[in-house]
């Protein structure tokens, strides 16, 4: 990049624009990219079959702008994983979609997202239902202080899901059966659920999550604090999940967005820059920011 | 000279010490920007000079300080006349108070004779003079040890290892007399308490239904054989207690968890402040509030539901004790819930549980080994109250487990046996230890296993 400039003495203000124009003529014979922030989303933020519609969503932290003008559908079944450099509102706009921001007494949610063609932030909307009907992972494995059993068994009792301890117990071994820790567990049912390793605690809270019969599944981060067994194992789940559900997958790791997520949504300041394929995304990114990203200059 | 002058002087010229080690060191190696090639930083050698100068001088004093009465008191019974000195040692005692009052200026019990008169002067005269060679004895000690630490300062002497081998000790030292006094008091305590078991037997002060510590004053006496049967004066103890438990528990914990959950940043800002204002009012103000608010109050409202009620109530000094202990419980209760990791929260409204259900399911269980902890505390704290129930509960031993009726606590028989002119040797004034011994096992016990829950709770994140 330098050697080109110094080529030329171009005064210092007019560096920046001449950058991207030089590079892209240098690098290869691709289309050029949109270079600038702010301007619409590009690719495509539109999906076949739309199970949540965020339309035009910001999220404010008090004075702060999180996330500006958001908008993005999610497929039934399909793994959407957003991705960007740290604080650039995808963990945020994540916690929108099932009103976990709620819980932040600063901030507010503007614009519209709809479940099932039904507005979540209507006043009629019960967020404790919604949570119910979207239920999340987080970050850092967070079993609660109780016997293996009770984790998973905590959702369907609070919701009286279950007639009868027989009917319990059904969901709680299929829950475990789909998370893929039944064999681990079977025998320790009892145990407190901290008790276990970190990815098997992670896939406990996944069978805590799909034990109350969620429609979307969202995830922040699910493997930052596994090790690459425990989250290939993970990784292996959400493609099985996926055939039921739809799943919302924040992500640090590039590799993981593309093995798992059928599209992915490039998060940068606040911004939904842009939404593609992952194919497409990852081999031929429409915005700067969005290769500069993925390759690794930024970020 | 005065110590105090004295010691104003060690202190200046420990400021000078450190400035001139310090400047030493710089100049040893060149001055500033070659501080590097010394061991250590200059300050610490200005700090290793400053506590050779005042470390040792202070010594002197101390030793100086104890010593020297002793010394003076010989010296001026030495210059008294044979017929003085060859008074038995009680006559002795007394005539060298007189000297030393007479040579203070105070009053003297005696008709001053020449031979006092002469021996106060003399006093006097080897005060001052001892005083004098005090001041230049430390302060040549604080010259001589400051001049030998300066001349010592070399690029290569571990000027900091020094200084914080001196620090250290005297953080041990700072540390070692709370530890000390602690153990003081135990013992203290427990001898006096022995005292009492040799007079009066184990078993009828553990398990003894009356307690009237009267002893006789004349041989003949009419009803002055004492018992002192603790009995009463623990269930006294526990029914307060209980009561302040059951009014300072719920309200406590409900304090708390409408605190950490529930509550706006703004009221909790307003909230908690207030709450640390009532932890903050000293005991006694809550003891007439109790004797002169509640008590009346409860009375009258007993008459009025037809219930008697005393006018001295175990009811009332309850009541007020667990208004005193609800910013105790509410405190650490929302700190056992704040420790629950938002995690725990996080998932639990992730999953549809409302706040309640948040609360009651995942928090409140989880934060359970701390608040249970939190509420030991707050019961040995409501054991060892005193004033409170002085002012509200009065001193009759009932032995009763109705709250309408006046009882006593532990506490309040303690300060009611040794308020007073006593003799320090009757079973009553010892009776007052052997409370005290008890008193401190069961809070001790309590406080042990308040910290293990709260502990074993910690262990559980971490």
């Amino acid at each position: 990049m330098t050697e080109t400039s110094t080529d030329k003495p171009v005064p210092p203000a007019a560096e920046p624009q001449a950058e991207p124009v030089v590079e892209a003529a240098v690098l290869h014979e691709v289309p050029e990219r949109v270079t600038e922030l702010g301007g619409a989303t590009v690719g495509n933020t539109r999906c076949e079959n739309p199970f949540m519609v965020a339309e035009d969503v910001n999220v404010y932290y008090g004075d702060n702008h999180a996330i500006q003008n958001v908008s993005l559908e999610i497929g039934k079944k399909e793994v959407i994983a957003l991705i960007g450099p740290s604080g650039c509102g995808k963990s945020t706009f994540l916690r929108c979609l099932n009103r976990m921001n709620d819980t932040i007494e600063t901030a507010r949610v503007t614009g519209n997202i709809t479940l099932d063609g039904k507005d979540i932030y209507r006043s009629e909307q019960d967020p404790v239902a919604l949570r119910a009907r979207v239920g999340m992972v987080f970050q850092k494995p967070n079993p609660f202080p109780k016997s293996i059993y009770d984790n998973v068994a905590y959702g369907p009792r609070i919701h009286g899901l279950a007639a009868d301890r027989a009917e319990l117990d059904n969901i709680v071994h299929t829950s475990l059966e789909r998370a893929g820790l039944i064999n681990e567990v079977k025998d320790r049912l009892d145990e407190p659920g901290t008790s276990l390793s970190g990815g098997q605690q992670q896939r406990l809270c996944i069978a805590r999550t799909i034990a109350v019969n969620p429609e979307v599944i969202l995830m922040d981060e699910p493997c930052s604090a596994l090790d690459p067994i425990a989250t290939a194992r993970i990784e292996d789940l959400m493609d099985e999940l996926c055939e039921d559900y739809a799943i919302v997958i924040v992500t640090h790791s590039m590799q993981q967005a593309a093995r798992v997520s059928r599209r992915v949504a490039y998060f940068h300041l606040g911004l939904l820059v842009e939404v593609d394929e992952t194919d497409r995304i990852f081999t031929n990114p429409q915005h700067k920011l969005t290769e500069d990203y993925i390759t690794g200059r930024i970020g | 000279m005065q110590s105090t002058t004295l010691i104003l002087m060690l202190g200046f010229m420990a400021i000078t010490a450190f400035f001139y080690g310090r400047r030493r060191s710089l100049a040893l190696v060149g001055g500033h920007g070659h501080g590097m090639a010394l061991h250590s930083l200059p300050g610490y050698y200005g700090y290793y000079v400053a506590i050779w100068a005042v470390l040792p001088a202070l010594a002197l004093l101390l030793v100086w300080v104890m010593v020297e009465p002793r010394v003076i008191v010989a010296l001026v019974v030495n210059g008294l006349p044979d017929a003085y000195r060859n008074l038995p040692p009680g006559e002795l005692n007394l005539l060298v108070n007189n000297i030393q009052n007479l040579a203070a200026g105070d009053v003297v019990s005696v008709d001053v004779d020449d031979v006092l008169q002469n021996a106060a002067t003399m006093f006097n005269a080897y005060v001052e003079k001892s005083r004098q060679f005090l001041a230049v004895l430390v302060l040549g000690m604080a010259g001589l040890g400051g001049a030998m630490a300066w001349r010592r300062i070399h690029p290569d002497l571990r000027a900091r290892n020094r200084v914080e081998r001196v620090i250290r000790w005297f953080l041990i030292a700072a540390s070692s007399i709370a530890i000390l006094t602690t153990i003081g008091i135990v013992l203290s305590v427990l001898f006096e308490a022995i005292r009492f078991f040799q007079k009066v037997p184990l078993t009828e002060f553990l398990f003894g239904l009356n307690w009237s510590p009267q002893t006789a004053i004349r041989a003949d006496q009419v009803g002055s054989s004492g018992s002192f049967g603790a009995v009463p004066l623990f269930t006294g103890t526990l029914l307060i207690t209980s009561i302040a438990m059951v009014v300072a528990v719920p309200v406590g914990l409900m304090t708390a968890i409408y605190l950490a959950e529930y509550s706006s940043a703004r009221i909790r800002g307003i909230a908690k402040p207030l709450l640390e204002v009532l932890a903050g009012i000293p005991t006694v103000v809550y003891g007439f509030f109790a004797a002169l608010t509640v008590a009346p109050w409860i009375r009258s409202a007993g008459e009025s539901a037809g219930i008697q009620v005393a006018s001295e109530s175990a009811l009332a000094a309850g009541i007020v004790m667990g208004i005193m202990i609800i910013p105790l419980v509410s405190s650490l209760a929302d700190d056992a819930i704040n420790a629950v990791p938002s995690a725990m929260r996080d998932g639990a409204l992730g999953l549809g549980s409302t706040r309640s259900e948040t609360m009651t399911k995942v928090i409140l269980p989880a934060a359970l080994p701390g608040i249970v902890g939190g509420i030991l505390l707050a019961v040995s704290r409501a054991i060892g109250e005193t004033m409170i129930v002085v002012m509200a509960a009065g001193l009759a031993a009932n032995l009763t487990a109705n709250p309408f009726e006046a009882v006593t606590t532990v506490t309040v028989q303690i300060v009611t046996l040794l308020v007073g002119d006593q003799e320090f040797d009757s079973a009553k004034t010892l009776a007052a230890f052997a409370l005290g011994l008890m008193l401190f096992v069961v809070t001790l016990i309590l406080n042990v296993i308040g910290l293990s829950v709260v502990r074993k709770y910690r262990e559980q994140y971490d």
